[in-house]
């Protein structure tokens, strides 16, 4: 169920986030889901590619500084409410998001939510107990 | 043959022999080499000769060791101004090798080497090498640059003396080093204390083990660094890391290095007389007394250089060595006078920010200061590169890092300074000796 995030480090200047994107498309690896956290000085660009072993392999080569994550991809309705209604999951279980993303699909009315929790494997627990659906990696990269 | 030498002497390498002569001994061949070296200035430079008549001097006043102090110093701008041969002692017939040094500033000051002063040079290489266990049968990869710097060349001469194999790989291309290191077994390498760093770095990024590598003794030099960066090094690599001195206006590497005990550098006495001095008036200092070290060659032929002021900061360690060498040794250079900067009125070492982020992070990532100077004021910014060690995919991990090292910073320096994080590898890496500071301030 944990999906392989690369994150990387990037300075907050024009033309940082050019150069990882430009090594990817010569590899053919296809980007599936992308977050930019930023500070004022610096950004870590999060990625969910096809192909996260040769995606961290190409860009350590090149010299970047590349961190390889756990996350949760969760599938929800895209409707009012359906965001709130995993958060509730959590409620009163210690469990803590560190980050989290979002991003819409358009075929089926769905929603894909991107976690990172501080125990993946409790939050795991949680949502199947929930009966929230979570997406296995190759799901993710079938969308 | 072993009653008769000192004790310490019986397990040596046969080249090292010279280290252990006795001191009464040794300073009587130190008088008679200095008296012989002073006339052969006096007779052939014509500065030097200027100078002494200056001070009403020849080379007769010379009767001991002390004298020395009484005659002028010699100054890197005297190489710059007597560009290029001006302070050779030797006709060029005689002259079979030049060096120069890159001259960030104007003209490279420029070196020059007879036969004997060839020989001279490796011999003390071999010494040194010696002295940090290496033998024949070693395969030592040499990473300075080949060609006008002294390190490559000097180091090479040095090692295939001693008899052990060479790996000439030169500066640069890290993942060639790398390959080098591995398929061919090197035992030892030298190179620079930031190039060895990076090279450890490098090997990670590519799934190397650097501690599964046969390499076991670095021998590096030609920068200052710290106690700390050893410790760093060695940690993160099974060599045991060794502090190699050497100017090219002196000789190039191998002027004095450390043995086994890591407890000061073994200067070479018998051809490099050395005194600590106080830099601002000149007057000489006593053992212990940290100063100026200024060096004199005793051997040299083609470019004697007579109590030459190196703007090196150290001082000659009082007592004996354990090893039972009977030459003395000064401290780990730290710092030079040239390097200190004054920011904003308070004097600040490059070496101070390098214990400043070993302190914060148990890790020496690389790193710059760039020196600005907005509406008057002195402004300072160190730039760290963030390595995969220190990097955590979340903001506010990276966020307690910058807070970290600034806090650091701050607390070692006095200074308020600006820290930035950049990426790994932005920091232009120069073949050798890591540029620090950039400094564009313009008064």
């Amino acid at each position: 169920m944990k999906i392989q995030q690369i994150s990387l480090f990037a300075e907050n200047k024009p033309g940082h986030i050019a150069s990882p994107s430009r090594i990817l498309t010569k590899e053919g690896i296809d980007i599936r889901a992308l977050f930019l956290a930023d500070s004022q000085e610096y950004g870590i660009l999060r990625m969910i590619v096809s192909d996260w072993q040769k995606a961290a392999a190409v860009l350590e080569a090149q010299g970047f500084v590349v961190k390889v994550t756990e996350v949760l991809a969760v599938e929800v309705p895209d409707r009012p409410g359906g965001l709130t209604d995993v958060l509730s999951a959590f409620e009163g279980t210690g469990i803590n998001i560190e980050y989290m993303y979002a991003f819409p699909y358009l075929r089926d009315g769905q929603a894909i939510l991107i976690f990172r929790f501080n125990d993946p494997d409790a939050a795991i627990a949680q949502l199947q107990t929930a009966g929230i659906n979570l997406l296995a990696s190759e799901e993710l990269l079938n969308i | 043959m072993s009653t008769l030498l000192e004790p310490g002497l019986t397990h040596c390498h046969p080249a090292s022999v010279p280290d252990f002569t006795p001191v009464e001994q040794l300073r009587a061949l130190q008088l008679q080499r200095l008296q012989a070296v002073v006339t052969r200035a006096w007779q052939h430079v014509e500065l030097f000769r200027s100078r002494m008549d200056e001070l009403g001097m020849t080379p007769a006043d010379l009767r001991s060791l002390d004298d020395i102090a009484k005659l002028p110093f010699t100054k890197k701008s005297d190489l710059r101004d007597t560009y290029p041969f001006g302070l050779f002692a030797s006709p060029m017939k005689d002259v079979v090798r030049l060096h120069a040094s890159s001259g960030t500033t104007g003209k490279p000051i420029v070196v020059a080497y007879t036969q004997e002063d060839v020989n001279v040079w490796t011999s003390v290489l071999v010494r040194a090498l010696a002295g940090c266990g290496l033998h024949r049968g070693d395969i030592i990869q040499v990473a300075y640059g080949y060609g006008l710097f002294t390190g490559g060349l000097g180091a090479h001469y040095g090692a295939e003396g001693l008899g052990a194999t060479v790996v000439p790989a030169s500066g640069g291309h890290a993942d060639r080093q790398i390959m080098l290191m591995r398929d061919f077994g090197v035992t030892a390498m030298c190179c620079t204390p930031s190039y060895f760093l990076h090279l450890i770095d490098r090997a990670d990024e590519l799934g190397i083990d650097m501690k599964e590598l046969p390499i076991r003794a670095g021998v590096f030099g030609a920068e200052p660094w710290t106690e700390s960066m050893r410790q760093h090094i060695e940690s993160r690599s099974s060599i045991e890391a060794f502090d190699i001195y050497g100017l090219s206006e002196i000789i190039g590497p191998g002027v004095g290095c450390e043995c086994s005990r890591h407890d000061g550098l073994h200067i070479f006495e018998d051809h490099f007389y050395p005194e600590i001095i106080d830099p601002d008036t000149g007057e000489p200092l006593a053992d212990g007394c940290e100063g100026e070290l200024v060096l004199t060659t005793l051997s040299k032929q083609a470019m004697p250089m007579i109590r030459y002021r190196t703007r090196d900061i150290t001082t000659i360690l009082p007592g004996k060595c354990e090893c039972g060498r009977t030459l003395r040794r000064i401290g780990r250079i730290g710092r030079r006078s040239d390097d200190m900067l004054i920011i904003r009125g308070v004097n600040v070492f490059p070496s101070q920010i390098e214990t400043a982020l070993l302190q914060t992070e148990g890790t020496l990532p690389h790193y710059q200061i760039l020196l600005t100077r907005v509406q008057g004021l002195d402004q300072m910014e160190v730039q760290v590169e963030v390595t995969p060690q220190m990097f955590n995919d979340k903001i506010g991990a990276l966020q307690e890092l910058h807070t970290k090292l600034q806090g650091s910073l701050d607390r070692v320096l006095g200074i308020r300074v600006k820290v930035a994080l950049v990426e790994a590898h932005s920091i232009e890496r120069s073949e050798g000796k890591a540029k620090r500071v950039i400094d564009r301030r313009t008064s």
